[in-house]
């Protein structure tokens, strides 16, 4: 005789014990994110005044985004800027990334010591250091001084390059890029410590057994790199592609003018209006590129 | 002697190396070979010039004399080599209390959200129903979403803390939690602190790789959820968690934006950091008139203090890195 079974079985009890691990973060993520989120709407569309006691808040409509996009002088302009630098910093970065993280993935000797090197930007570039890096004194003065013994000469052949491109037909835009992430490149090199993180784990995942074949097969390093390497670690571009614009966007200037607003001119609703308007446009920027590269990335299994 | 044993060596090697030798595809190859060893050595060596460039130029402006600043001859290296400005810094941004301060934040910071995210790391991973995908969605939603958004109603939230109107009934008003370190508690420990959805991803990327035969056999021989959780995963979980622990340390040392927010009159880093040039400014003018007001002075002041403030950082780097670098391929981010 077969009993009827009672309750659940073990596997489905395990799977709902599950929730208690999560219920934590789940409060965390209603009263700490989705609560702020709506509220931070419902002030886009009203002014809010801070007083003694509390807040009080006054719907206006559509007025702080018309004001934002409409009125107030730098916020287009910062938008856009960040929006392109993104554009440009973010290819390069992946690229970066992805060339460095192979060739710390080859067998050389101090190896342990570059890689070290190579990652203290994840440690360093975030926050208030980088902040601080820009416009001080002493440190333009020894970067001038050192300029005029060797850094000139540099800037001098990096002009004759861009003319040696350009005569041979390059494209002029092709041409700016290069030069311009070369003037970067500090920039660029602190900005990609955890990228070449995720990709040199990536490469170590590669079987080996892979690469013995095709040089078997009589493959260069070159093909053996377009063939199996890229393939096999395009799912991570699209992590990285996606961790470099959510990286960049976290110290571009409209971030900043956003909490200036917030904070020194008091305009509380303005601010929340510039955020929303700011985190739609990511998320369609996001939505496109996504879209893009997933059409390419190949997938294992 | 030496030289015959090495021609008999030599003459039974030689015929085979020398028939190699002989084709020029070996030269060829032997050639980029070494062509290769060469670039990447000279690529490595500038990439790591470049990076370590700002701390080495702090280095450098930090054990000079304020004398060598006007020294058109002293530019890397000082003639007059001094801790004086260390000790200055110390002395006039509160060196030590403020290191005690960040240490302790960070460490808490740490120690929370460690804690909530590989809990929800683990649930997520095991977690198999109706919706759950959709409520992983949210994790990465939180990614996505830049904090700027929920800035405005973060801080008031802080400003005025009340859980589901209990505090106000007790006390008559709400809580005012800033200047406190509540908030980061409350957020570390709810999940919410900064990027915790990358820490819950990785935790949950990490967990889908350790086969779920290891906890039924923890249930079979009797073991509950938690103690399986503590026993048998956690120990298992260890380049993970030492990569998060790290991630979430070093973030929370270098954050401006949160803490910015939230603290204002309790000096930490990164506060200590930005603020460092007003307050030097301030000491100086009542210490020493006649370096008070010269701004170079005053920049390498500050240069120094933000070598201060990320020395202790690369300092706990140094130990660390071995152990980092390996747990992060470990870890499971790459799937």
């Amino acid at each position: 005789m077969k009993q009827p079974r009672v309750g659940l079985t073990l596997h489905q009890r395990q799977k709902y014990k599950g929730v208690w691990f999560i219920l934590p973060w789940f409060a965390g993520f209603l009263l700490l994110f989705l609560v702020p989120l709506i509220n931070s709407l419902r002030y886009s569309f009203s002014t809010l005044k801070v007083n003694d006691n509390g807040f009080s808040i006054q719907s206006v409509g559509w007025a702080n985004f018309k004001n934002a996009l409409f009125q107030d002088e730098h916020y287009v302009r910062t938008l856009t800027e960040s929006m392109a630098n993104m554009a440009i910093n973010v290819p390069l970065i992946v690229i970066f990334s992805l060339f460095a993280a192979v060739l710390l993935n080859q067998k050389f000797k101090g190896r342990g010591l570059v890689r070290a090197i190579f990652f203290l930007p994840v440690i360093l570039a975030s926050g208030v250091i980088a902040a601080v890096e820009n416009g001080d004194y002493t440190q333009g003065i020894i970067k001038s001084a050192s300029q005029t013994s060797s850094g000139e000469f540099a800037l001098f052949r990096n002009l004759e390059l861009a003319k040696l491109l350009l005569n041979s037909g390059v494209n002029y835009q092709i041409v700016q890029y290069l030069v311009g992430a070369v003037n970067r490149i500090y920039q660029i090199i602190t900005a990609s410590g955890v990228q070449i993180l995720i990709f040199v784990a990536g490469l170590q995942s590669i079987s080996g057994s892979l690469y013995e074949a095709s040089k078997i097969e009589g493959a260069t390093g070159y093909e053996s790199f377009w063939k199996i390497t890229f393939p096999m670690i395009s799912p991570l571009i699209l992590t990285n592609v996606v961790y470099s614009i959510i990286d960049n966007l976290l110290t571009s200037p409209t971030t900043q003018q956003i909490r200036d607003t917030a904070f020194k001119s008091y305009q509380f609703g303005l601010s929340a209006a510039m955020a929303w308007i700011y985190f739609v446009v990511i998320s369609l920027f996001l939505w496109l590129i996504t879209m893009l590269i997933s059409r390419k990335v190949f997938y294992h299994d | 002697m030496k030289a015959e044993s090495i021609r008999e060596k030599a003459a039974h090697v030689l015929p085979s190396s020398l028939e190699r030798m002989s084709h020029s595809s070996f030269w060829v190859n032997h050639v980029k070979n070494w062509l290769w060893v060469f670039v990447r050595s000279v690529l490595l060596a500038g990439i790591s010039f470049i990076i370590l460039y700002p701390i080495l130029i702090k280095v450098m402006i930090a054990i000079k004399d304020p004398v060598d600043l006007y020294d058109a001859s002293v530019v890397w290296i000082p003639k007059h080599f001094t801790l004086r400005n260390f000790l200055l810094v110390s002395e006039s941004l509160n060196y030590p209390k403020v290191l005690l301060n960040t240490s302790l934040l960070s460490i808490l910071v740490m120690v929370c959200q460690t804690l909530s995210c590989v809990l929800a790391g683990y649930g997520f991973s095991r977690m198999k129903f109706r919706g759950s995908g959709l409520l992983f969605g949210c994790v990465i939603f939180t990614i996505l979403v830049p904090p700027q958004t929920i800035m405005i109603p973060t801080y008031l939230t802080y400003k005025n803390f009340d859980i589901l109107g209990i505090i106000t009934f007790l006390t008559g008003k709400p809580l005012n939690l800033i200047d406190t370190y509540w908030p980061f508690f409350i957020s570390s420990i709810l999940g919410m602190g900064l990027k915790t959805g990358l820490f819950v991803y990785i935790f949950r990327q990490f967990f889908r790789g350790i086969p779920k035969d290891l906890e039924e056999a923890a249930w079979v021989d009797g073991s509950g959820t938690f103690g399986t959780f503590m026993r048998i995963i956690l120990p298992n979980a260890i380049p993970a968690l030492v990569t998060v622990m790290l991630f979430s340390f070093v973030w929370q040392w270098n954050d401006s934006f949160f803490t910015g927010m939230v603290l204002n009159e309790t000096g930490v880093m990164s506060s200590m950091v930005s603020g460092a040039w007003g307050q030097i400014m301030f000491y100086l003018r009542y210490t020493e008139t006649s370096l008070g007001m010269d701004p170079l002075y005053a920049s390498m002041i500050r240069n120094t203090a933000v070598l201060m403030a990320i020395l202790p950082l690369i300092i706990m780097y140094l130990f660390v890195q071995r152990h980092f670098v390996e747990s992060m391929e470990r870890s499971g981010l790459v799937g």
